[in-house]
């Protein structure tokens, strides 16, 4: 089966993320296919690289990047949620004269268009938050 | 790309206390641009989305009412809400915003696209989406 994964809150405050990952986690490995990862709301800050839990917890912002580099996930952050909540890319940077970035490896920012075409082009969109 | 598929807005949330509606309505502004059959479903406090006479200029929050009423425009066919709920809070449809609709092309319109449904109505609505947004 084609899916998409729409994550709508952020991580350690909301078992969204942890679910997301264990969800998408287990359907790659049973061979369905991921189409796109969306993060969405306070899910964008699942995306940045700075995120520093304790060493005796798991690392929500890693697990996403190291499941990405396995099976070549498409992870992408709302542009506007992003904006609004400080998750800052290279290109976002230089547009809005920011000083700093933060995403995390194999995330990208872009537009909510990406939403729309997942949920277009997967046989489910399989949401997960409140 | 694949044929039209039907959208549902599942809308559960109260307009200001969270983001969530304000976001929620930013898809479907954006996804109008993708030629869906599109509706949106008030539920619990999502109702309240579309209580008329919202005045948010003590709160320094957006006003976004204005923008449910344009949504007609932007290719949503049907905005259904939930009867129990309205009730549960002592509102009749009465108290909602009306949202008129027109195909530009045929010319073919309603007046308001607004319509209290009930639980049976709701999950049958549910059941035959395509894809349902949950926000």
């Amino acid at each position: 089966m084609k899916l998409a994964v729409q994550v709508n809150e952020g991580p350690y405050q909301h078992q969204a993320s942890d679910s997301a990952y264990h969800f998408t986690k287990a359907a790659l490995e049973k061979g369905h296919e991921v189409f796109r990862v969306f993060f969405y709301h306070d899910g964008v800050l699942n995306g940045t690289r700075l995120t520093t839990p304790p060493q005796d917890d798991r690392n929500i912002v890693n697990r996403w990047v190291e499941l990405a580099e396995k099976h070549d996930l498409d992870l992408v952050l709302c542009v506007a949620a992003a904006q609004r909540r400080g998750i800052v890319d290279d290109g976002e940077a230089e547009r809005n004269g920011k000083d700093a970035t933060n995403i995390a490896p194999k995330f990208r920012i872009s537009g909510l268009g990406q939403l729309i075409e997942a949920a277009i082009q997967c046989d489910r969109l399989v949401v997960f938050g409140d | 790309m694949s044929d039209v598929k039907k959208f549902m807005y599942l809308n559960r949330r109260a307009p200001y206390g969270t983001i969530y509606a304000w976001e929620s309505l930013e898809v479907v502004l954006i996804g109008a641009a993708f030629d869906q059959e599109v509706s949106l479903m008030f539920i619990d406090d999502g109702v309240y989305q579309l209580v008329k006479g919202s005045d948010t200029s003590e709160s320094d929050m957006k006003n976004f009412t204005p923008t449910y009423r344009t949504l007609g425009d932007y290719g949503v066919r049907h905005m259904y809400v939930d009867k129990e709920s309205l009730e549960a809070r002592g509102l009749t449809t009465d108290d909602l915003i009306e949202v008129e609709w027109e195909d530009w092309e045929t010319e073919e319109s309603v007046d308001n696209i607004v319509e209290a449904v009930d639980a049976g109505q709701i999950a049958e609505l549910l059941a035959e989406s395509d894809v349902v947004f949950s926000f």
